[in-house]
């Protein structure tokens, strides 16, 4: 019986609603007042049942809720024979509640959408050599897996057989496809655009990155803020206090009806629920565009910012050194690569490897004599000949002749940033090379736009050397950058501008920079879905995409004063509804459950526009 | 310890989150401190003894209180 009134509440309140719309007819048309009273007390019966059904299971288990409030409030309209008042307020409660619950089902609509994403079903290999479709749960470590043509694929694993690409836009919130050939990595949610691969399974189930994306976005939308805490003890002693004060009114006026109009009005409703629905609803905005935030607190501290501090490689550029610029200094352009390819294959300098990607597939030779100059380079021999690959103390030390024009080239790669790598045959310079870091396509913009929204300081921390570092800076019109340093050098500094009062956030690539990461009040992490960058940050951006730091940041302002007005609108309703209660003649029951479940509504639909949060430019 | 997850009806007023907490946490031989509601992914995560209990005792003590228990994982 109980419930069976509970899992109906909804269809009860319609119930109530057609009584007591019918009992006013039956008053405005036939004037018969018994009547109009029979179908009021109907109504308010049925509404009240399932109310006092709720408000008897959380006084057993000594919680004093709304539900209590209500049903007090109710019972003392039925004694004071205030049937009409009684059944609306009844009404408005359940049919106030099966809005909320529709209103909140849209803000979490995000998150919703996300966790519909997982995959449910798999085809799996058995041992009679066929693939049969087993639910995801049954797919263990190692299985061998098929994935067709617009099927998800179930778990994370790697491509043993067949090609495809495959749309991996629930990971990375990019939607261009990805092309999977034998060896690639594949991840759990994403979706196979075309081909037919066949996977091994090496993460299944919550382990996946998806997996952990749902549970961390989950857990975030749930984690309490400072204020939510403080709101959460405050309506703990607040709703006994509020019956309390209605009994103390009753006894000292007498007047029941002013007593349980109280009771109505002291309902907390929008207070509790408008700092949690903001929250909801800009998380899963995050979500779906590729920024996952870790909690509620970090973002108040992100939204009051001062400092930025990035890690130059792998933040503000791409991380891998390339050639950049070259000139050629006389003929066999072809022959020189060749041996320059040769030499640069014994080595493992990152510029090495760097030289080598821009020569690409060329003949190589066997290299004879390899003697390493420290710090200035390799000298060798090749085909006989003599081969000086290294900077410019090599070139003196070989005695190379440098002309005018080589030496104006060289000022000039310099000056642009780059690592010279010079080449020499038999003493003569044939290749000159510039290799430097390439800044990241867009982050100058995106830098601006971080400008735009108020944060004061953007610096750059860099183990590179100064020089190149200065370039970057200037080029970025960054306010601060520091070379030379090491990772201990990092969280030093930004230890030191905590101390000064700022409030930092330090962005970087999670793998080295971890100690700066935890330091700073908010660690943002450039993770294309690694353990670690998950793991140590406060923010992480999916794929790596440096673009999607001043949506988080200016979402993350808009998240709190989202809170900030919810909390406003809750606080004010609560005063405009007391003050009138005492000192207007107007405020009944019925209308002070009225504007306390719009106030509750309106602080959700509040909420809810974070939903549509997108960064102006 | 065996840990638990509960998905629930979806919550919509945040008090129903004091009487799930306190109703799953009256079980004997479920961990307390790791009584988890969550109110927005509206779940309920735990960790219980089973040789004190059992999974459908506590999901049980929710649908007493008027909650639907939509799925529970034991793992």
């Amino acid at each position: 019986m109980q419930r069976f009134l509970l899992k109906h509440k909804n269809k009860i309140a319609l119930i109530g609603g057609v009584l007591i719309a019918l009992s006013f007819l039956v008053r405005w048309t036939i004037g018969n007042m018994f009547l109009f009273e029979i179908l009021m007390i109907a109504a308010s019966v049925l509404g009240a049942a399932p109310i006092a059904i709720m408000a008897f299971q959380s006084l057993r288990i000594k919680v004093v809720s709304i539900d209590v409030l209500v049903t007090i409030a109710v019972t003392g309209a039925f004694v004071i024979k205030n049937y009409e008042e009684a059944a609306i307020v009844t009404f408005l409660f359940l049919f106030g509640a099966y809005l909320e619950q529709r209103t909140l089902n849209k803000t979490r609509s995000a998150i919703k959408e996300l966790a519909e994403m997982a995959p449910e079903s798999a085809l799996k290999l058995m041992e009679n050599g066929e693939f049969e479709e087993v639910d995801v749960d049954e797919v263990d470590i190692g299985d061998v897996l098929l994935v067709k043509t617009g099927a998800k694929v179930p778990v994370d694993g790697t491509v043993v057989l067949g090609e495809g690409s495959v749309n991996e836009a629930s990971i990375t919130g990019e939607s261009l496809p990805v092309a999977k050939e034998k060896g690639s990595k594949v991840f759990a949610g994403t979706i196979l655009d075309n081909g037919t691969i066949q996977i091994v399974a090496d993460r299944v189930g919550e382990d996946t990155t998806f997996g952990r994306i749902i549970e961390l976005v989950e857990e975030a939308q749930d984690s309490k803020s400072q204020a939510e805490r403080f709101i959460d003890r405050f309506s703990k002693y607040y709703t006994p206090f509020v019956l309390v004060l209605a009994f103390v009114v009753g006894l000292v006026t007498r007047n029941v009806e002013l007593a349980i109009t109280i009771l109505v009005l002291g309902c907390p409703g929008a207070l509790v629920i408008g700092v949690p629905v903001s929250n909801v609803a800009g998380i899963g905005n995050g979500a779906r565009h590729g920024v996952l935030f870790k909690g509620s607190e970090v973002i108040s501290d992100f939204s009051r910012l001062d400092t930025m501090v990035f890690d130059k490689t792998g933040t503000l550029t791409v991380g891998n050194p390339s050639v950049m610029e070259k000139e050629y200094y006389g003929e066999n352009v072809e022959e020189v690569l060749s041996y320059l390819a040769s030499v640069e294959k014994e080595s493992d300098h990152p510029l090495a490897k760097a030289v080598l990607e821009h020569i690409g597939e060329v003949e190589t030779f066997s290299v004879e004599n390899t003697g390493v100059v420290k710090g200035e380079g390799i000298i060798a021999t090749v085909n006989g000949r003599r081969i000086a690959v290294g900077n410019v103390a090599l070139m003196e030390r070989e005695k190379v002749h440098l002309d005018d024009r080589m030496r104006a080239d060289i000022d000039r790669f310099e000056k642009n940033g780059n690592s010279l790598v010079l080449t020499a045959v038999d003493e003569e310079l044939k290749v000159l090379m510039g290799v430097r870091d390439k800044i990241r396509p867009d982050v100058k913009k995106d830098l601006d736009s971080l400008k735009r929204l108020k944060v004061k300081n953007l610096v750059m921390l860099s183990g590179d050397n100064q020089g190149t570092v200065d370039l970057v800076a200037k080029e970025l019109r960054l306010t601060e950058a520091r070379g030379n340093m090491l990772p201990e050098d990092k969280s030093e500094y930004v230890k030191d501008i905590i101390d000064k009062g700022q409030i930092v956030a330090f962005v970087g690539d999670g793998v080295n920079d971890s100690p700066s990461l935890a330091l700073a009040h908010v660690g943002i992490a450039m993770g294309s879905g690694t353990d670690v960058a998950i793991e140590t940050s406060d923010v992480v951006l999916m794929n790596s995409d440096f673009g999607r730091l001043p949506h988080a940041l200016g979402l993350s302002k808009a998240i709190t004063r989202n809170m900030r007005q919810n909390i406003f609108i809750a606080i004010g309703v609560v005063i405009v509804l007391l003050v009138s209660v005492l000192f207007s003649d107007w405020m009944n029951m019925s209308i002070g459950m009225f504007v306390h479940e719009a106030s509750i509504l309106v602080v959700i639909l509040n909420g809810m526009r974070l939903l549509r949060y997108r960064l102006r430019r | 310890m065996k840990s638990a997850t509960i998905q629930l009806e979806t919550l919509a007023c945040p008090s129903c989150m004091q009487k799930i907490d306190k109703a799953v946490k009256s079980v004997d031989g479920v961990d307390k401190e790791s009584v988890n509601v969550m109110f927005n992914a509206s779940k309920v995560k735990l960790q219980f003894d089973p040789e004190k209990t059992t999974i459908d005792n506590i999901t049980d003590s929710i649908g007493k209180i008027g909650y639907e228990v939509k799925k529970s994982v034991v793992r």
